[in-house]
């Protein structure tokens, strides 16, 4: 079997079909894999999901994948990105259930804080679409509106804690991270394979790092 | 802040579109897929499809429709319509929605919010509520009562307590349909989408009674509604959703402009 272009990170849970939906429609070949082989040899590896980062943990070490990620894809500076929960396992540790995560970005995952900055209730989790403004000219930019929306679900978001890997921020009771990048590692806490036009760009131009 | 949400609904029978939508040209108004396609590319923020085909050997197509859906739109989607046991989520959920939307089948089996809650997350369960009108106070704190089956079985609940024992079951999100405003075009329930939209803390959308922009503006305002459900509103061409999302935005109402 030929390599995989784009490998999306099988790891037993979540919807991990519209990720591969949105990469057909661009024209993009991927395969749905949990095998570290295809991983390995893919050109770029996406690493999507909904669901608690607990169970997202345990099923990457089950699968001896945490260590194909960190050390065989982002150590190795192979294009990666992570979606909603793909961003927040890189970090070293979530609240959620207290789990330890990846570790390839220094920082941790927080809880969205039960009222807004006016002491009105928030709604946790954030469902919808919500506003991302651009802090740095990021290639994956390129073509997308500042302040575009984004479709967003998540009761958590991450921390990092260099704040110069922050490309793009949302408000939601406080200002987070709503995208990261460092070399070719990236990671959006949206969903740009839900986000219309905007989020198919974003998705189009990560792919166009590839080599 | 989040943006507000335009959903557009498509009644769904045996795999065909069943409201008449006069004013698309090149587009078969029956297909749901084309149909999906054309609100997506004018700015849908959600659609939502509610399976009216009663019978259980049909559900094949809806499943099929799914499919074809989640090929051609990159924006969530929700399907309701007839889903009881779990299987029926998570079928429709692998077949590629976003969300289930479930209606009866919680009022009957309310273990079915927590189950799908479970096993699929709370963003992906929509407890839809039809909603009527109702005069004796003392059963009904709220002023309104639940009704299912289509409108046509009363089920002696409070709108306001169902929708509180909703959310604790686990449902992500509430769509509030109120009988009374259904295809009047008098605008949405204010009244009991503002009591449900305070009296729990998910997001609260608004369906029923749209005839013009403004009641967009108001269900969002003084109903606190997250979203609102559209269907005659833009199948009949009389609005078209750009011409919405403007009025709102130009209302200062926070809106996705694509």
């Amino acid at each position: 079997m030929a390599a995989p272009i784009i490998a999306i990170v099988d790891y037993g849970a979540g919807n991990l079909a519209s990720v591969a939906r949105a990469l057909e429609h661009l024209g993009y070949p991927c395969e749905i894999t949990g095998q570290a082989e295809r991983i390995r040899s893919a050109r770029a590896v996406i690493l999507p999901g909904v669901g608690a980062a607990g169970a997202t943990m345990a099923n990457l070490c089950e699968r001896g994948l945490d260590r194909v990620l960190k050390e065989e894809v982002i150590g190795a500076g192979k294009p990666f990105l992570g979606i909603c929960i793909g961003i927040q396992v890189l970090l070293q540790s979530s609240a959620e259930g207290n789990t330890k995560c990846l570790g390839v970005v220094r920082g941790s995952v927080r809880r969205f804080p039960p009222v807004d900055e006016t002491g009105r209730t928030l709604k946790v989790p954030q469902i919808g679409w919500n506003r991302v403004h651009q802090l740095k000219g990021h290639p994956v930019f390129d073509g997308v509106p500042e302040g575009a929306h984004f479709y967003f679900v998540n009761s958590y978001y991450a921390v990092p804690d260099d704040s110069e890997l922050v490309i793009a921020s949302a408000q939601y009771g406080v200002t987070f991270a709503a995208a990261i990048a460092r070399g070719a590692m990236l990671a959006s806490q949206f969903h740009l394979e839900k986000s219309g036009a905007a989020g198919l760009k974003m998705l189009d131009n990560f792919c166009r790092t590839m080599k | 802040m989040l943006a507000k949400r335009i959903i557009p609904c498509l009644d769904v029978r045996a795999g065909r579109v069943t409201k008449g939508i006069r004013f698309l040209e090149n587009v078969d108004v029956g297909d749901p897929v084309a149909m999906a396609r054309y609100y997506y590319e004018q700015g849908a923020d959600e659609i939502v499809f509610y399976d009216i085909t009663a019978s259980n050997e049909r559900r094949g197509i809806m499943i099929e429709v799914v499919r074809a859906v989640a090929r051609e739109i990159f924006i969530p989607f929700s399907v309701g319509g007839g889903l009881r046991t779990l299987d029926d989520l998570r079928e429709v959920l692998l077949a590629g929605a976003e969300k289930v939307s479930i209606d009866s089948g919680a009022v009957r089996n309310p273990e079915l919010i927590a189950q799908g809650a479970s096993a699929f997350g709370s963003q992906c369960i929509v407890l839809s509520m039809q909603v009527k009108r109702a005069a004796d106070s003392a059963q009904f704190p709220s002023g309104y009562e639940v009704i299912i089956d289509g409108g046509r079985t009363p089920t002696g609940m409070d709108a306001v307590q169902w929708s509180q024992r909703g959310e604790e079951l686990g449902a992500g999100e509430l769509c509030v349909n109120s009988i009374d405003r259904d295809g009047t075009r008098l605008g949405y329930d204010l009244e009991i989408t503002h009591a449900i939209s305070q009296a729990v803390s998910i997001p609260v959308i608004a369906s029923g009674g749209a005839g013009e922009p403004e009641h967009l503006r108001e269900a969002f305002t003084a109903g606190g509604a997250d979203a609102a459900i559209v269907a005659s509103l833009i199948h009949y061409g009389d609005y078209a959703i750009p011409v919405l999302k403007r009025y709102l935005h130009d209302r200062g109402v926070e809106i996705r402009m694509t």
